[in-house]
């Protein structure tokens, strides 16, 4: 029990620390993007989620990031973490959605 | 709790969540990549359509024009300017021999099939080709008819009791709808040897109020404008433009 209460009191600051590194790094890769430096932006974003794989916006801004260098892929699978992570958040919601709009209109079949 | 209550609760946090998120809207530029590698050719023939449809509009002529002009302004491919093929008179000749007339003009899809062997006539496509140095070649069919809809239309309107009091009631009405369709393909032929590298289809159409009068010529190019995107992006990159919201 000792044990338990311990373990808890330790690790929910170090939880507490990565969410803020997570957060430094979605704040300055919002930063460099505005500046049009979206290269930038995705290994700030990528690192976030690394460092907190459980923050939905630094899913969400990677897979703008994404969609950004036309890796629709990649722009998906991050876009669909977030909404698992954060389902109830519009922003998030809006982009997918308009993603997928892109993402539909590109695949639609062509008949030969 | 309820689970209405607890279920309110939820969503009302959630919109609160969202509200206390920090956001930018911020511009981006999607590239859409060439779904056709056309990097073994220099130039772009925009030969001629197979049309039919409303009368008031060329389809042949109108598709090639505006095509050519897109080509020339969005595209790296040097367009040949030439007349425009008269593709119905080709597959014409091309029947003579079976001795079973063509339907003309072109009223509907199914006359329309009747000509479309004429895309399949390899040798005909090379000998184009060869005429104009072993372009890109593009053809395809174009429908371009009138159409009229009845739709069903929701209105609010405000009707106040004896008390005065104010109240809206939704009144649902069948309403005419007029306009236009636009369906077809664009072919994209191979100069060099005459077979078909890609085919593309597509439907549009657009209704109006049926009091609204507009000419066929300008519903055609606003239907056009809508697969002029999609056209172009068969042949080089394309970069969409929108805004997304980047969230922190």
């Amino acid at each position: 029990m000792l044990g338990l209460l311990l373990f808890a009191a330790v690790s929910a600051p170090v939880a507490a620390d990565a969410r803020d590194d997570a957060k430094d790094q979605v704040r300055f890769g919002i930063r460099v993007a505005q500046l049009g430096l979206w290269r930038e932006a995705l290994t700030h974003w990528e690192r976030a989620v690394k460092l907190d794989p459980t923050y939905a916006p630094a899913y969400n801004n990677l897979a703008i990031g994404y969609e950004q260098q036309g890796d629709f892929e990649k722009a998906r699978a991050a876009y669909e973490k977030a909404i698992e992570l954060n389902p109830n958040n519009t922003y998030i919601k809006q982009n997918y959605e308009l993603f997928k709009e892109i993402n539909d209109r590109t695949n639609k079949p062509d008949g030969r | 709790m309820t689970a209405r209550t607890s279920r309110t609760v939820a969503s009302l946090s959630a919109v609160l969540l969202t509200a206390c998120t920090s956001f930018y809207e911020i511009p981006i530029e999607t590239p859409i990549k060439a779904k056709l590698d056309v990097d073994a050719f220099q130039r772009v023939l925009v030969a001629g359509f197979l049309a039919g449809g409303a009368e008031d509009v060329d389809g042949n002529l109108e598709t090639t024009r505006l095509l050519r002009s897109q080509l020339r302004t969005k595209s790296q491919l040097r367009v040949i300017d030439t007349d425009v093929l008269p593709l119905m008179e080709v597959a014409g000749e091309d029947r003579k021999t079976d001795g079973a007339p063509l339907p003309a003009p072109i009223k509907d899809d199914k006359d329309l099939e009747a000509y479309e062997h004429v895309f399949a006539d390899a040798d005909y496509w090379k000998k184009i080709g060869e005429e104009y140095q072993q372009p890109l070649i593009v053809t395809g069919t174009v429908m371009f008819m009138s159409r009229q809809q009845t739709q069903l239309q929701q209105r609010e309107s405000e009707e106040f009791d004896s008390l005065g009091r104010r109240r809206t009631v939704a009144e649902r009405r069948l309403v005419d709808r007029k306009g236009f369709g636009l369906t077809g393909r664009f072919i994209f032929i191979d100069g060099r040897n005459g077979t078909t590298l890609y085919s593309q289809r597509f439907t549009e159409s657009i209704l109006y109020d049926a009091n609204r009068q507009t000419p066929a010529l300008s519903s055609y190019f606003e239907l056009m404008d809508k697969l002029i995107p999609s056209f172009l992006n068969t042949l080089s990159t394309q970069k969409i433009r929108g805004t997304r919201m980047l969230v922190k």
